[in-house]
């Protein structure tokens, strides 16, 4: 058993964990964070984004002993029901979900994507590699395309982040 | 009834697009899911156990020493360990929870390890010793055709003389189909919870659509009577029919492991496991024989499915019949014959998938129209048109009368708003000048007949509790798993009472609220759940204007319940002061709503009968480009218009067409599962298994409500299903590339196969190249 320190929605926390447990499981078994689901447990169908420092990652496919000292987004720690995240608002203003359970992964993914963005990363879909790309829908559904909803709420999932990234851009 | 009826009426709750009730839980991670709940102390877990080398094997012995010696394993199921009766199927007695002295699937369940971790328990399954006996597996459609292998009798019905009408025919086609199935790829898999009780109760927490199902399946493996059983379903993270009859092995093996442990014990599947396991979608392959005049009108149809329902029946009689109740589409057969043979396959078991053997029919009916249309020279959509039912010649091949005859108005609408045939001419001037890349065009209708089929499934109860403070606990017998069920029955119970939809505190289905319920399935959730809860509250309701009517001296007519009051004559009073001074005059404030729906009646041994309440209408036109040279194809634009009736939530319906037709564009284009010839799945993970992602949403997507006057029939709020329907919408897209492809060689039917991945286009491109062949 290893002693791994993280600090997860601003909260340091320490577990002691077996060096094979996946950040994933623990989240959701040594820590009670369940917000973060389990989909494939293979790194395919998103369900499990998180943030670590800043950048989002699939939590089934990294160990969490990995990552000692490192600073743990979940979806738990991007808003409250009381004081929701504006990706998290506009996923309910849109309608960005229909059975759930894929929709953490889809808005953690979409706040370190909108993140990455504004580093002016080029993705597949960029007209340039050059200078900042346009968050068009087409740049959005590319750059989504790790997150699987089995829903298929796609339309109003790319609307939910056009909006919310559209408000970031105005209020900074 | 009628012929058309117009109900506009303007209401607080219902018909109003409201968002989803979990909206808040689901953007915060809030939404309790089964593998989220907090596990009891000392819960154990399960993983399945199985022979990983062979699909078809005699099972002479098992050697499970090396498994009960991994630390932490507490217990090893198998078959002897049943102490009632080993089977989890719906209703044939074919499905072994544990295989009993033969393997017939890749997949097949042989022994449950129960350890106290998951990583234990996984670990532990890995190391049985099997002394297996190979078969030869018969693995795909035509394998079991050859050995003439049936998992049931044939089926048929049909009418005319339909061999006299293809001999004596001047125009005639015949040609071949190949549709594949789906994996649910629900991004929750299968999962159960069981927790044990005293004198041998169990409570299961299951994500399953039929929570009742379940309970019969526990009750029966453990031999204990059904009302020892208590299933609880609060949501799930996907169903799509996968969760109908398939959730019921895992929950009876969580609560098997809990009696024999004595301990909570949780089943949740490996993604892996769960797409090797558990049946999909069936595939099929249809053969048509078709004759039509010169001005391409059908005058007779002999249509024939082959369909691989795996190593048992599961619901394949319901499922396959309802391939034959769609195998007319839209369209007026006037001589037709409808045959589907059920083959048996050592694969895993097919089951229901959102449409429930519906969609192969229709692409069935929409190939016969492309052909037709194809060897006349003639539009396809024109083609479609002279098929469409009308009046007099409004009778299905079941001798279902066809009564609302809106899908010339609607498809008339789509095909203005759309743009058709301006579009069509620029897709041929496109291709004319186009060598590589070619364009193709389809508009398809989609018409669907909403009830069970199995005529006893159309019931439901629900459970309605006024408390003293004016607040309302709703719970009937339908799941949640993502369709906005719980919410439209919500709206039903608000719009009754006149109350905020806040007041209505939704609950988890429970069959010791609600017992002896459908699955959540057919698309009748709401139609059937929303009558029930409607039901109850007037019963309710009923009481409480006893009530005032005495207290106030109002007559009845006067009193209405709404904006959180009951309206008494020309005054108001607050409905929660009303339902105190109910409960101190000794008023029931609760009760139990029951329907039942009408009309409907099939005798399936004659072939005669309603078996539908009524028909969900829709039709979408899809544009694509097709490379010819890699076989690649992009959807550039869709346009959808369908029939709700009248809504009882638009927000939710146009994410239901929405999702419904990107998942049914999955099945038609990228969505390919691969067998090998030892019957192994190879397209066992989402690497492997392509459903479509943000990315593979058509360009231009505009989806719109049909303005329907409402139902005809008497449904809730008259409103009509959308669960299913629009999973067949994408048939256009799939017309589409057969149009792409046609227009290398006019007058060539392209042979496309389903799903339309690039190889299967590419093998069209070459046959159509050839001729056809």
């Amino acid at each position: 058993m290893h002693d791994v320190t993280l600090t997860i929605n601003g909260e340091r926390r320490t577990v002691a964990l077996d060096a094979r447990t996946t950040l994933l499981d623990a989240l959701r078994d040594h820590l009670g964070l369940t917000g973060t689901k389990k989909g494939c447990d293979h790194g395919q169908c998103g369900a499990c984004t998180i943030l670590v420092d800043g950048r989002r990652i699939n939590a089934c496919l990294t160990l969490a002993v990995m990552h000692d000292g490192d600073t743990v987004t979940t979806v738990e720690g991007l808003g409250t029901p009381d004081d929701l995240h504006p990706m998290q608002a506009a996923f309910v203003a849109h309608d960005g979900f229909q059975c759930g359970y894929c929709t953490p992964g889809q808005i953690m993914s979409a706040v370190g994507m909108v993140g990455e963005v504004a580093k002016g990363w080029p993705s597949h879909a960029s007209a340039s590699l050059n200078g900042k790309p346009e968050l068009t829908e087409a740049e959005i559904a590319e750059r989504m395309s790790g997150n699987l909803c089995r829903c298929s709420a796609y339309p109003n999932i790319v609307a939910a982040i056009s909006a919310a990234a559209k408000d970031t851009e105005a209020s900074s | 009834m009628p012929d058309s009826i117009v109900d506009d009426k303007v209401y607080a709750t219902a018909r109003q697009p409201i968002r989803h009730d979990s909206a808040i839980k689901h953007v915060t991670g809030g939404a309790v899911y089964i593998d989220d709940m907090r596990e009891p102390v000392g819960t154990l877990h399960l993983a399945p156990g199985w022979c990983r080398t062979y699909a078809k094997a005699r099972l002479d012995a098992l050697d499970l020493t090396e498994v009960r010696a991994v630390p932490g394993v507490v217990a090893v199921l198998t078959k002897d360990d049943v102490p009632g009766i080993n089977d989890v199927s719906s209703s044939f007695g074919d499905d072994p929870m544990l295989a009993d002295g033969e393997v017939l699937f890749w997949g097949q369940v042989v022994f449950c390890v129960v350890a106290t971790t998951r990583e234990a328990a996984r670990k532990a399954a890995r190391l049985a010793r099997f002394e297996v006996v190979p078969g030869t597996p018969l693995v795909t459609v035509a394998d079991a055709l050859a050995a003439d292998s049936h998992i049931m009798p044939e089926y048929r019905f049909g009418r005319g003389d339909v061999a006299k009408s293809l001999k004596d025919t001047q125009r005639r086609l015949s040609g071949q189909i190949a549709v594949g199935g789906q994996e649910h790829f629900y991004l929750e898999g299968q999962v159960a919870m069981a927790v044990p009780g005293e004198d041998g109760d169990m409570t299961v927490y299951s994500s399953t659509q039929h929570p009742t199902e379940v309970q019969h399946t526990v009750a029966k493996v453990l031999g204990v009577t059904e009302a020892s059983v208590t299933v609880e379903t609060r949501r799930m993270g996907g169903g799509f029919g996968g969760k109908e009859s398939q959730a019921n092995q895992w929950a009876a093996l969580a609560a098997l492991a809990a009696r024999v442990t004595g301990r909570p014990c949780k089943m949740r599947l490996d993604r892996d496991d769960d797409m090797i396991m558990t049946g999909k979608r069936h595939d099929q392959v249809a053969s048509f024989d078709v004759a039509y005049d010169g001005e391409g009108r059908i005058l007779a149809v002999d249509l024939d499915f082959a369909s691989r329902c795996g190593y048992s029946a599961d619901l394949s009689l319901g499922v396959n019949d309802r391939t034959m109740f769609h195998a007319d589409n839209a369209y007026f057969y006037p001589n037709v014959s409808i045959r589907s043979q059920r083959l048996k396959t050592n694969t895993c078991s097919n089951t229901a998938f959102r449409g429930f053997g519906g969609p192969h029919g229709v692409i069935a009916a929409e190939r016969i129209i492309d052909s037709i249309a194809i060897s006349i020279g003639l539009d396809p959509l024109e083609v479609r048109k002279r098929n469409f039912y009308g009046p007099g010649r409004d009778v299905t091949p079941y001798g279902q009368k066809v009564e609302d005859n809106i899908l010339a108005e609607l498809v008339g609408e789509l095909e203005a708003s759309s743009n058709y045939w301006k579009r069509r001419t620029a897709v041929r001037s496109f291709n004319a000048k186009s060598r590589i890349l070619k364009k193709g065009l389809a508009l398809t209708p989609v018409k669907f007949g909403i009830s069970f089929t199995l005529i006893h499934l159309n019931q439901a109860g629900a459970l309605v509790h006024v408390y003293t403070d004016g607040s309302v606990h709703l719970n009937h017998g339908g799941t949640e798993m993502g369709q906005g069920l719980f919410l439209k029955v919500a709206q039903v119970v608000a719009e009754e009472f006149g109350l905020p939809i806040d007041q209505v505190k939704i609950t988890a289905t429970n069959t010791a609220k609600v017992p002896n319920t459908a699955p959540t399935a057919a698309s009748s959730g709401s139609d059937l759940n929303g009558m029930a809860a409607q039901a109850a509250c007037r019963e309710i309701k009923a009481r409480l204007v006893d009530f005032v009517s005495m207290e106030y001296g109002t007559p009845a007519d006067k009193i209405d319940f709404r904006d959180s009051q009951v309206i008494i004559g020309n005054g108001a009073v607050p409905f929660r002061e009303i339902v105190k001074k109910a409960f101190i005059a000794r008023i029931q404030l609760s009760a139990a709503g029951y329907y039942r729906t009408p009309k409907i009646h099939w005798n399936r041994d004659k072939a005669e009968g309603r078996p539908f309440l009524y028909f969900a209408y829709g039709a979408a036109c899809a544009e694509v480009t097709v490379d010819t040279m890699t076989g690649e194809m992009k959807v550039d634009r869709v346009d959808i218009l369908h029939d709700c009736g009248k809504s009882l939530n638009p927000a939710i319906d146009i994410g239901q067409i929405e999702g419904g037709f990107v998942q049914g564009m999955g099945w038609l284009t990228t969505e390919e599962l691969v067998f090998d010839g030892q019957g192994r799945l190879r397209t066992h993970a989402p690497s492997t298994y392509k459903i479509p992602t943000a990315s593979d949403v058509p360009e231009e997507f505009v989806t719109k409500l049909f303005d329907s006057p409402g139902n005809r029939e008497e449904t809730i709020f008259r409103s009509k299903a959308v669960g299913e329907p629009p999973l067949m919408l994408p048939a256009c897209v799939f017309s589409a590339v057969l149009d792409a492809v046609a227009s290398l060689k006019p007058g060539v039917i392209p042979p496309l196969d389903a799903p339309a991945t690039p190889e299967a286009i590419m093998k069209a491109v070459h046959a159509t190249r050839r001729g056809g062949v």
